[in-house]
């Protein structure tokens, strides 16, 4: 793509600036800002990737995709802070996911431990386990105060903690994969997946095209599965004292 | 059968202070208090659902400290005010506590026990959305039941049951308790109730005994203010609004 056509690009942002505008809808500045700030961090991030994907150690390759694991348990375990320790969990969860599938894609064959697969794919695959770490953990602190009253009957009659919040734990787990499913369901029919379009639009065959895109599909439902799985199973546990009682966190006051 | 000493518990406040009572096999007692006064809580301490700060508690003479949580819970068995029955039939759920030891459960035991708490075969495969409050409340029954418990824990399990159905679940406690010969204990906010309970009755108000014996006599003889004031209803059932 030329530079030029680049430019002529953002006219788009220039429009819709003009349409603000002339409605009032004083949305400008942040519109303006915003195409600023992206742009910016855009061309930034061009450069840093041009650093990366020269890297050939695998060691490096491995600490940069650790970190990135680190960065987005983070953000996840943020959504689970009335879980004790959701941080190490999303760690947890995020870096199994995201191992096992990158393993298994690495030995078949589908992607080489080069920067420039590791790191997009590798992004990939953190980034997706992270959304499904994040919505696991956030259902699974709602069904666990809903579910609350089963929870504690089921305890009550002698159950461990799996036996109790098994309910939760599959509410959590579905309702994580609920993007990945209906993505898979839908491909091809309702959208076209960005690595898909990407690569039609660099020249490819679409058949060629296809064949990728499947690949990343499965990496994605992998990745997803395994980390929503861990999560559930590893946060639940944590909903519990050692004597098996539910945190007063999840329970009101009794009189 | 049941001993409970000194036992404390709190969460942002004090909730139960001191609580000391025994209880024996073959034997009801009912904890009478107004709302908030800590007999929730207190079921909730003897199964474990909650652990006390201060006090301790035996099971046959065994601290149930000591023993599994889990084994503990079947042998103190508790029914819930508010049953929270799984969404499937009559006799899945009234086999969940077998199921969850790894125990076998038979249709036979199911029918049986269905015939303890009044409910007829028919009942064995209606789902459980499709019943009545009163009908939850014995399916709960039956389900604590099926865990064979020596120590059985009834929390106010009347409260949301027509006059009625009150007196029919009453006479089921009380003709339960003579079959099983289990230790009960039954709370309730209820002065009437009690009465018609006639046993032991432990009057808990802001976590605390303030008498113990026959519920007759008590009302009889009690010279304490706060007492009468309960007995002839006139308490605030606010526990923050202490008189």
């Amino acid at each position: 793509m030329e530079n030029e056509s680049l430019l002529m690009s953002y006219g788009l942002v220039i429009g819709a600036i003009l349409i603000s505008f002339y409605n009032q809808l004083k949305i400008e500045r942040e519109l303006f800002w915003s195409s600023v700030r992206a742009t910016v961090q855009l061309i930034a991030m061009g450069f840093i990737l041009d650093a990366i994907l020269n890297i050939q150690q695998p060691l490096y390759l491995f600490l940069i995709l650790l970190f990135m694991c680190a960065v987005a348990a983070i953000i996840s375990g943020n959504r689970g802070k009335e879980i004790p320790g959701s941080h190490w969990i999303a760690f947890t969860g995020i870096f199994t996911g995201s191992l096992v599938t990158f393993g298994i894609l690495y030995s078949a064959g589908v992607i080489q431990s080069e920067a420039r697969y590791a790191i997009p794919l590798g992004g990939m695959i953190i980034g997706n386990s992270m959304k499904a770490s994040s919505l696991s953990l956030n259902r699974l602190i709602g069904e666990m105060g809903h579910q609350r009253a089963r929870i504690e009957t089921l305890l009550a009659m002698g159950a461990s903690s799996k036996q109790a919040a098994l309910n939760a734990v599959c509410q959590s787990v579905k309702a994580a994969m609920i993007p990945t499913v209906d993505t898979m369901k839908t491909v091809g029919l309702v959208h076209f997946p960005g690595i898909m379009t990407g690569f039609i639009i660099a020249g490819g065959s679409p058949m060629t095209a296809v064949k990728f895109q499947l690949a990343i599909m499965y990496m994605m439902a992998g990745a997803t599965g395994i980390t929503c799985l861990t999560v559930a199973l590893l946060a639940h546990r944590q909903c519990f004292t050692k004597n098996l009682q539910l945190l007063g966190k999840f329970h009101p006051a009794h009189g | 059968m049941l001993t409970v000493s000194n036992i404390s518990f709190s969460r942002e406040n004090p909730i139960l202070k001191s609580v000391t009572f025994e209880l024996a096999r073959g034997e009801i007692l009912v904890v009478l208090g107004p709302s908030g006064s800590g007999k929730t809580s207190l079921l909730r301490c003897l199964n474990r659902l909650e652990s006390i700060d201060a006090g301790e508690i035996f099971l046959n003479e065994t601290n149930i400290e000591t023993l599994p949580v889990m084994e503990l819970r079947r042998k103190i068995g508790l029914v819930f005010q508010t049953p929270a029955l799984i969404p499937d039939t009559v006799k899945e759920n009234i086999g969940v506590g077998p199921a969850l030891a790894g125990d076998d459960f038979s249709d036979t035991a199911c029918h049986s026990l269905l015939a303890r708490v009044g409910l007829g075969n028919e009942y064995f495969h209606r789902n459980t959305d499709s019943l009545s409050v009163g009908e939850r409340q014995r399916v709960a029954l039956a389900q604590v039941l099926a865990n064979e418990p020596d120590v059985l824990l009834l929390d106010e399990p009347t409260s949301a049951l027509d006059p009625t159905a009150i007196l029919t679940v009453e006479t089921l406690i009380q003709s339960l308790h003579r079959e099983l010969n289990t230790a009960t204990v039954l709370v309730t906010h209820n002065l009437e109730q009690a009465k018609r309970f006639n046993a032991r009755t432990l009057v808990l108000i802001d976590g605390e005994v303030f008498a113990e014996g026959n519920i007759h006599e008590l009302m009889e003889s009690e010279k304490n203010p706060l007492l009468i004031k309960f007995f002839e209803g006139r308490m605030d059932q606010d526990p923050s609004k202490k008189p």
